[in-house]
């Protein structure tokens, strides 16, 4: 993988995968991290696999392997596991697989052990199966009392049916309770207290009746009750699984590593097992794992990711550097004085953690709905027991009319109603390329009036461009490209591959000066290419490098390239109606530029992480909706304070941890786009609660007056869910 | 009537039956990949079961 670290620093809108992007996160985590990797299951990431000829080749190549016990790929995950002695290395397999010309990615095996198998799902898979064979065979002897079946034949077909759903609920509905429970011993209500109820009532009294041969028995309606409602959860947890997956594997695609320099040699070490004092060696285009002070070697630093400050700033020898900067020219060596969690990127990190979250404030649509409804409920059952039992006196009659009321009433096509539509709107996000990963996003989305862009690394690539090539003399042009192309700086790159069609004029004693830029002869004479206060002449306030020439010094001015997609997205929003702002860390020139090309008239420079936040809250308290978009360190607060949140996936960890959506592409365009699915995702789950208040409006007059049979709330409920999901798929 | 007899539990029996087998692919880890499994019946090489 050392071939990518080289573009790693100017590039990032690829997925960073190299060791030396890791980006010090949680020093536990690492332990547990290094512990598993002694294991030697060691996981690749295969994106370009899609057929079974791919799974052969790829698995035949790495069991052929040296030391391979086992090689499995999963192609619904692209991602390979391979179980293999201790000795073998990733990067090994990473060349192997690469050979068979396949692209292949270190996972970082701690990260996505979590997600491997998920139990959560698969016991929620388990309690949807139970209840749909219990429903279903119970079903079938309720349809037989329902056309006629009478006296022993009733009774025993109630008693096998009392027999199926007694354990079945003991082992389906437990979700249920179990939240039910939580909720009311901290003298809540939430919507599975209602459920809960209506489960255990629709038990009690079925079973007296039962027990009195009576007519109706409830056994049905509470099975195919839990059966939907899970069916609910299970959508529910599934959506968020695959987002939370997603997002996990780009997390382990970061394996932090770090060379360090240890008894005279250089040594590839986890980021964990670094200690305080520690020299350790960073490339260019490497990022600094720790934070510390520079020991040798002099370059330049790019911190965009923590300031979102373009231009490159000085590095010599016994300056302090901080975890997360990029070092762009010479080879570094930095005393490690802070590692893991002390590092000032952890503890800004941190910080975001404690900030008050606009997710935690936003109460969801379906929380507000139980909220209304639970109270209701129960009142409303409760009142038809006291009716019943004072007008005709008679405890079992009022009892069965109240369990009656509970079972048509239970939240049956609400629990379906959000599920159902997130389902489909995250399904239809995450084709176009968004990772929905918090559950209460879309509803915040579709409130949005307000959008909020960073600009370094999120409206622009990272990727800078020259913007007066015209200034330049002919006669420089070559000896520019020549001077160019000895440098990795990316400014440097920018400039040879703007002048790729020129010819390179012939120097002599062509060499890099790190942290200053590159020189030469030319027939006898010095020319130079780089800072300006090392050739002599005034920095200003843009992004620049200057030529020197036998005929005197030019500025070479850079902006910074577009993302894909950014005009389009900018100027969809505006003509949506909504208020677009850009907020950088970035100087004013580059800014104002950067915001004049967009359209954008609201724009702010110079802004640090807290003006940022501020800012943003500033917007809020004049009642403004807002959605951030940003990936540096630097705009993690202000991810966190907005209403909603998105990162591309090039961001920093921290910054794709705090927002709420992740853009998987390098597009920005998707955006207007799934403020539109968002708000139609909200309408459509309004839709839903009207159609299952709609059936409640019909069916309760009913079981208040004691009319509604078994056979009416089955058919009700059952009608209510699946009219709630065909609803929610037309989203699709 | 008396059909009832045999009937109702053979009918629990079966669909019983196809729970545990639900239960067990789920177990053995059979949802894992679906996408691999489907590719997986044109491949020429043996799964690790029946070796020759």
């Amino acid at each position: 993988m050392a071939e990518l670290t080289g573009h790693i620093g100017t590039e990032r809108g690829g997925l960073a995968a190299c060791p030396a992007c890791a980006v010090a996160p949680a020093a536990e985590d690492l332990a547990a991290r290094a512990a598993q990797v002694e294991g030697a299951t060691l996981a690749l990431s295969l994106p370009g696999i899609h057929c079974a000829a791919c799974i052969d080749t790829v698995e035949r190549a790495l069991s052929q392997a040296p030391g391979v016990r086992e090689a499995r790929v999963n192609l619904t995950l692209r991602r390979a596991q391979v179980k293999a002695d201790p000795e073998v290395s990733a990067e090994d397999l990473v060349r192997i697989v690469e050979g068979v010309g396949y692209e292949a990615h270190e996972l970082d095996p701690g990260t996505i052990a979590a997600t491997a198998t998920d139990r959560a799902g698969r016991a929620l898979l388990m309690r949807l199966a139970v209840a749909g064979f219990a429903s279903m065979n119970v079903m079938l002897l309720s349809v037989s009392v329902w056309s006629g079946a009478a006296d022993a034949t009733r009774d025993l077909f109630h008693w096998i049916s009392a027999a199926i759903t007694l354990p079945a609920i003991a082992f389906c509905a437990q979700p249920f309770f179990v939240s039910a429970f939580a909720a009311l011993r901290v003298r809540r209500l939430n919507m599975d207290v209602p459920i809960a109820l209506a489960i255990a009532l629709a038990l009690v009294t079925s079973l007296w009746e039962t027990s009195l041969s009576g007519e109706h028995a409830y056994f049905d309606a509470a099975l195919t009750l839990t059966f939907f409602l899970l069916a609910g959860r299970y959508l529910d947890h599934r959506t968020r699984a695959a987002a939370r997956s997603a997002a996990e594997e780009l997390t382990a695609l970061e394996v932090p590593r770090a060379l360090v320099r240890r008894d005279g040699a250089e040594v590839q070490l986890p980021v964990a097992e670094l200690r305080i004092g520690d020299l350790v060696v960073v490339r260019p285009g490497g990022r600094m794992p720790v934070d510390g002070e520079i020991a040798e070697g002099s370059s330049e630093l790019d911190r965009s990711l923590l300031t979102g400050e373009t231009r490159p700033v000085a590095a010599l020898p016994g300056q302090a550097v901080s975890a997360g900067e990029v070092n762009l020219t010479g080879p570094l060596v930095v005393r490690a004085t802070a590692i893991g969690r002390d590092t000032s990127l952890a503890r800004m990190a941190d910080l975001v953690a404690i900030a008050e979250s606009g997710r935690s404030r936003y109460t969801s649509l379906a929380d507000r709905a139980a909220k209304l409804y639970a109270p209701g409920v129960h009142i409303l059952s409760a009142l038809s027991f006291l009716g019943w039992f004072l007008w005709s006196g008679d405890l079992r009659v009022a009892l069965n009319i109240a369990a009656a009321v509970l079972i048509i009433t239970c939240p049956c096509a609400l629990g379906l109603a959000v599920p159902a539509v997130t389902t489909a709107a995250s399904g239809r996000l995450f084709r176009r390329g968004m990772l929905v990963k918090h559950e209460t996003a879309l509803e915040r989305l579709a409130q949005v009036d307000t959008v909020v862009f960073d600009k370094t690394g999120t409206l622009t690539s990272g990727k800078p461009r020259v913007v007066n090539l015209g200034d330049l003399p002919a006669e420089a042009r070559g000896v520019a490209l020549a001077l160019a192309s000895a440098s990795a700086h990316p400014l440097s790159q920018a400039l040879a591959g703007a002048l790729a069609a020129e010819t390179p004029a012939p120097l002599s004693d062509l060499r890099e000066v790190p942290g200053h830029g590159t020189e030469a002869l030319l027939a006898g004479r010095r020319v130079r290419l780089g800072r300006a206060e090392w050739l002599g002449a005034t920095a200003g306030d843009e992004t620049a490098t200057w030529l020197q020439t036998p005929s005197g010094l030019t500025e070479i001015r850079f902006a910074d390239s577009l993302r894909p997609g950014a005009a389009e997205a900018v100027s969809e929003l505006l003509a949506q109606g909504r208020h677009v702002a850009l907020i950088s860390g970035d100087a004013e020139g580059a800014v104002a530029a950067l915001a004049a090309r967009l359209g954008i008239t609201d724009w702010q420079a110079g802004a640090l992480p807290g003006d940022k936040a501020a800012r943003i809250a500033a917007l809020q308290e004049g009642g403004a909706k807002v959605l951030m978009v940003g990936d540096g360190l630097n705009d993690t607060a202000a991810l966190s304070t907005a209403d909603v949140s998105i990162s591309p996936a090039s961001a920093l960890d921290a910054a794709r941890v705090a927002s709420d959506i992740v853009l998987l592409g390098g597009d920005l365009s998707p955006i207007p786009g799934a403020l539109q699915t968002a708000s139609r995702a909200t309408r459509r789950i309004r839709e839903n609660f009207r159609i299952a208040t709609f059936y409640n409006v019909i069916a309760v007059p009913l079981a208040v007056a004691g009319l509604c049979s078994p056979l009416i709330a089955a058919l009700a409920m059952s009608t209510s869910s699946i009219t709630v999901s065909l609803n929610a798929l037309r989203l699709r | 009537m008396d059909i009832l007899v045999w009937l109702i539990p053979i009918s629990l029996f079966l669909g019983g039956l196809g729970l545990v087998a639900f239960i067990w692919t789920v177990r053995s880890d059979q949802y894992e990949d679906p996408d691999g499994t489907s590719q997986r019946i044109l491949s020429d090489q043996w799964d690790e079961h029946p070796k020759p």
